[in-house]
């Protein structure tokens, strides 16, 4: 989220597409009522289903899964030809001026340079026209026909409203309407919130979705001030958390990346790393990554990184490809490319595509260690349950250890929630008979691994024997000792400018500008520094006053960045310094400085008349109309339709579907096609369940105890299917035998002139744990993902269903 | 006011006695509805901040245990609600959170170790030592087999691809950062998390 909880009360219009924020976050969700009772903001649903949050909303519109591209941009060309845009905003906090290269270009569906073989691009053009200084060129006239609004204005041309509504079956009347609800938020003074999830994410086109909305918010003037902003209302207690510290294949503590087989020495790797500014003046925050990158080596080797051996660069695994996601790793375990995994509080036979894949993929494994708190079906994936799991453990060789872990309560230490608090929490209990937590765990096996290294020698043993360790419990480091060292050090007295020591060695940093790069700071996790200071533990704090109400509350934990909870928050000023909206201003210039409610998102003293961005990351110092070569499927978003949809992409049949998504030559024979299986399936959470863990809680297995689908009832009538009766679901990959539920909920769109029904598969059910046994969704996804993130496309598939008897008790 | 709810109990029950309620003759009942209530429960346990361990609206919880922390004393989580001072949640708590008790103390939480040994059609219980041993050896064996140090270019590259491992999405923020250090340490690529799903 750029903005925070509490702050969606000071939208004007909510817009929650892509996500179910009543029955998924529901306690967030009251502030989004707080909105409506309080701001009288209007709420707008666009959604598959008539959902929850859809029946509180002041308008619902229905869209086919996976077109919301389709959508989105057709509001832009609404915005556009409306003249509906924030235009000063636009102006000077967008690239929107910037002249783009000659050689770019889109036609029938496909951006400059696609290489088919490849399925990617060579990005070249994708760039902006440079002068001889290498600034971008710059037309704030908008005369120019390659500046970027220009081009914008082409590109979505194609999205007229009736093409939209052939596309994503939403009657024009009400697509119209949600076009003038947002176009109201034009207004300097009036914002719009985007409250989305996994109904974005899980596509094969899922961050241009939400680089689309992005795009619309810009356009409006709505990021960075109070009641705006982009707001992924992210799925897991510290997912947030684990995605900061880089936990992902490709990723390092801060948004650092691992280098890549192409980066040979640390140089190299700065290169493309340190973005020198784009425009005359431009804060260019990357400028920094050095600082970040030396403080994280030292941080991790400690005396072991040093200057003579660039900071142990070498020791870093590098990269020979985009990065080893999770569809990857179940591709090299179905070709025995992978012997060894562990799964931490992760249940991945469940919750990733194709389970039937799945199941055979961990069976080539020589072992599997599961660490969790609970009995999860991944740990048992080698029994048989039935058709459920259907499994021959006498022909598996895998060996598989199932590791008891501690739970929420049972810890101390931080997450880090949607809104980037890092809030603390404290232990209540002693864990069940032998339960460890996974610091312990993680603990035991590292010392055995280094005792082995140091004993018996083996693989590059330098990284393991030189990774520093100075905890004062070896075998069960402390979590705020941790927590100390992500903050970072002083590892020499740091001086100011003037020579006056501000840090003495050895004392902890206030924050992430006293970082160096001579390697006399250490920060394990650069954007965290601030969290645990000489001060003592600040994402403890427990003050939540609020000024003026307005959803800040800024001694409440701990917000990442120095603590700032609105992210791009210069932007809620006008480029003179006074508040957009004056009612609700966040942070303004007094004459000699930025000052207001929040941490600036700024140099606190640069003067407005030295006209440096608002999105200092960005090396122009503007948000992106344009992305450059930021995403793998083009600068500007495209509808491509699902990989398995029932309709011919309208705009372009020859390109289909996204031309950069990776897919796996076995994942692609598993596509069915519409004759076969004519129904858009798309998949879910219940209010009453949290993934596949509460199956395991009494009181939600009493509360939905068991597999279902939900279909419409012009369906159920077309196949003779009765309310509470049982169907036999299958796709390309595999069968689920539930009941169904017949509801009003779903009804029929209207594609392009032709009735496509939506079938809705929640997907809480396995075969451990307390409710009745069930298959489970992935039974039925098909293995692709995100041409950028590898995310699943769990929300758009095809499927068939027929009425079905019993399954014999 | 330090007020019981027995307390409480009696003096709701003068209060009735003087409103329309006690001048229709129900003024005893107070006093015969406070015999019979036992001590609030909570005000023997010991009371304990934390999150939510579901979603990312992060809303504060209060934990309550039996025991009072002294040593040899175990503490019993018997109850759980919502933090009215949390700025967030305000002191409510969805469907999920409501039964987080029963996450806490669900049948199926897993208490010892254990291991399935190749071929096998069970688990067997075995100890720590057995099992963070077993785990090292046989990840030590696949590095040694499996790790490149070289590209075929000949650039440095210390990878290691042949095992992998998925991180928890609700462990805590300092957990990740001890199981990132670990994992690269050894030169892992297959790493992930739960981002995604």
């Amino acid at each position: 989220m750029t903005n925070t909880w509490q702050d969606i009360k000071n939208a004007n219009v909510v817009v929650v597409m892509g996500g179910n924020a009543a029955e998924a976050h529901p306690c967030g969700f009251k502030w989004v009522i707080e909105a409506k009772i309080e701001n009288h903001a209007k709420l707008v649903v666009v959604d598959p289903r008539f959902t929850r949050t859809a029946s509180v909303a002041d308008l619902y519109a229905p869209i086919r899964p996976g077109t919301d591209i389709a959508f989105l941009s057709g509001l832009i060309r609404y915005l556009l030809e409306k003249d509906a845009i924030q235009h000063e905003y636009v102006r000077a906090y967008t690239n929107a001026s910037l002249i783009v290269q000659e050689g770019f270009g889109f036609e029938d569906g496909l951006f400059t340079g696609y290489k088919a073989d490849a399925r990617a691009y060579d990005k070249s053009t994708w760039d902006y026209e440079l002068d001889e200084a290498g600034f971008a060129r710059i037309d704030d006239t908008w005369q120019h026909p390659r500046c970027v609004i220009n081009l914008l204005r082409k590109h979505v041309d194609r999205y007229t409203p009736e093409t939209v509504s052939r596309i994503c079956g939403t009657p024009r009347d009400k697509y119209l309407q949600v076009c003038d609800l947002f176009a109201t938020t034009a207004a300097p003074d009036k914002a719009l919130t985007s409250l989305f999830a996994l109904g974005w994410t899980q596509h094969s086109i899922g961050a241009q979705n939400i680089r689309t909305m992005a795009m619309v918010q810009l356009l409006l003037g709505n990021i960075g001030v109070a009641g705006g902003g982009m707001n992924a209302l992210r799925g897991h207690s510290n997912i947030q958390g684990l995605t900061d510290v880089g936990l992902l294949s490709a990723q390092m503590p801060g948004y650092l990346t691992l280098p890549k087989d192409s980066e040979p020495g640390f140089e190299d790797y700065m290169r493309t790393r340190q973005f020198k500014p784009l425009r005359p003046g431009q804060t260019s925050y990357w400028q920094n990554y050095r600082k970040f990158m030396v403080s994280f080596q030292k941080a991790i080797y400690g005396d072991a990184a040093r200057a003579d051996n660039d900071w142990a660069y070498d020791w870093l695994p590098k990269l020979d490809n985009d990065g080893y996601d999770i569809i990857r790793a179940f591709e090299m375990m179905t070709n025995g490319q992978m012997n060894g995994y562990i799964c931490q509080g992760f249940n991945p036979l469940q919750a990733f595509p194709d389970k039937g894949k799945n199941r055979k993929a961990l069976g080539k494994l020589k072992f599997l260690v599961v660490m969790d708190p609970l009995d999860t079906e991944t740990s048992r994936f080698w029994e048989n349950f039935g058709p459920q799991n259907p499994s021959d453990p006498a022909s598996i060789q895998t060996e598989v250890f199932q590791l008891p872990t501690t739970c929420f309560a049972e810890e101390n230490g931080s997450l880090v929630n949607s809104a980037r608090w890092l809030q603390w929490h404290w232990k209540a209990a002693d864990a069940p008979d032998q339960a460890q937590s996974d610091i312990w765990i993680m603990s035991g096996i590292f010392h055995r691994m280094r005792e082995m290294y140091r004993k018996d020698g083996g693989a590059f043993p330098d990284p393991i024997l030189n990774l520093a360790w100075n905890y004062t419990d070896p075998t069960n480091p402390d979590p705020e000792e941790l927590a100390k060292d992500m903050n970072g050090r002083a590892l020499a007295d740091i001086k100011d400018a003037t020579g006056a020591v501000t840090l003495r060695a050895g004392q902890l940093l206030d924050g992430f500008a006293q970082l160096r790069d001579d390697g006399t700071t250490s920060s394990g996790c650069w954007i965290f520094s601030g969290c645990y200071t000489e001060k003592g533990n600040q994402m403890a704090r427990r003050d939540a006053t609020d000024p003026r109400e307005q959803g800040i509350a800024p001694n409440w934990a701990w917000s990442w960045p120095a603590n700032r909870r609105i992210l791009y928050n210069r932007a809620s000023a006008d480029p003179a310094g006074h508040a957009w909206n004056p009612q609700k201003p966040i942070i303004e210039w007094n004459g000699t400085r930025w000052a207001g409610i929040d941490v600036p998102d700024y140099t606190p003293t640069t003067k407005p008349s030295d006209a440096v961005g608002p999105f200092i990351m960005n090396a122009e110092g503007v948000g992106r109309l344009f992305a450059r070569d930021q995403l793998a499927e083009g600068p500007f978003p495209e509808h491509y339709e699902p990989f398995e949809s029932p309709v011919p992409n309208l705009l372009h049949p020859k390109v289909q579907s996204n031309p950069a998504a990776r897919v796996f030559a076995d994942d692609r024979a598993a596509f069915g096609t519409a004759p076969d299986f004519p129904y858009v399936a798309t998949t879910y959470r219940l209010t009453e369940h949290f993934h596949f863990w509460t199956k395991h809680a009494l009181i939600n297995a009493i509360l939905q105890p068991e597999e279902f689908i939900e279909i419409g009832e012009v369906l159920a009538k077309e196949k003779g299917i009765d309310q509470g009766g049982w169907v036999r679901l299958t796709s390309k990959r595999g069968v689920v035998v539930c009941k169904a539920y017949v509801t009003k909920r779903i009804r029929p769109l209207m594609v392009d002139g032709r009735p496509t029904h939506v079938i809705g598969v929640p997907l809480h059910w396995g075969f451990t744990g307390q409710a009745r046994k069930g298959y489970g969704a992935n039974t039925l996804t098909p293995a692709v993902g995100d041409a950028n993130t590898q995310t699943p496309e769990f929300k758009a598939f095809l499927v068939n269903v027929e009425r079905t008897s019993p399954p014999v008790a | 006011m330090d007020l019981t709810r027995r307390g409480f109990i009696k003096l709701s029950g003068a209060g009735l006695a003087a409103s329309s309620l006690g001048a229709l003759g129900f003024g005893f009942a107070g006093d015969a509805l406070a015999a019979s209530v036992r001590p609030f429960k909570l005000s023997a346990t010991s009371e304990t901040r934390n999150t939510c361990t579901y979603c990312s609206v992060a809303c504060g919880i209060l934990i309550y245990s039996l025991g009072d922390r002294a040593k040899n004393a175990r503490s019993d989580i018997i109850h759980i609600e919502g933090d009215p001072d949390h700025p967030v949640n305000r002191g409510t708590l969805c469907p999920k959170g409501s039964a987080l008790l029963d996450i806490v103390h669900a049948p199926t939480r897993l208490k010892v170790p254990k291991y399935r040994a190749p071929g096998s059609s069970e688990f067997k219980p075995v100890s720590w030592d057995f099992a963070l041993d077993r785990i090292a050896t046989l990840m030590k064996q696949d590095r040694d087999a499996n790790f490149i140090a070289r590209n075929a270019a000949g650039t440095t590259v210390n990878r290691w691809t042949s095992t992998g491992m998925l991180a928890a999405s609700a462990a805590s923020t300092e957990t990740a950062y001890l199981t990132w250090k670990v994992a690269r340490a050894f030169g892992m690529l297959v790493f992930d998390n739960q981002a995604r799903v």
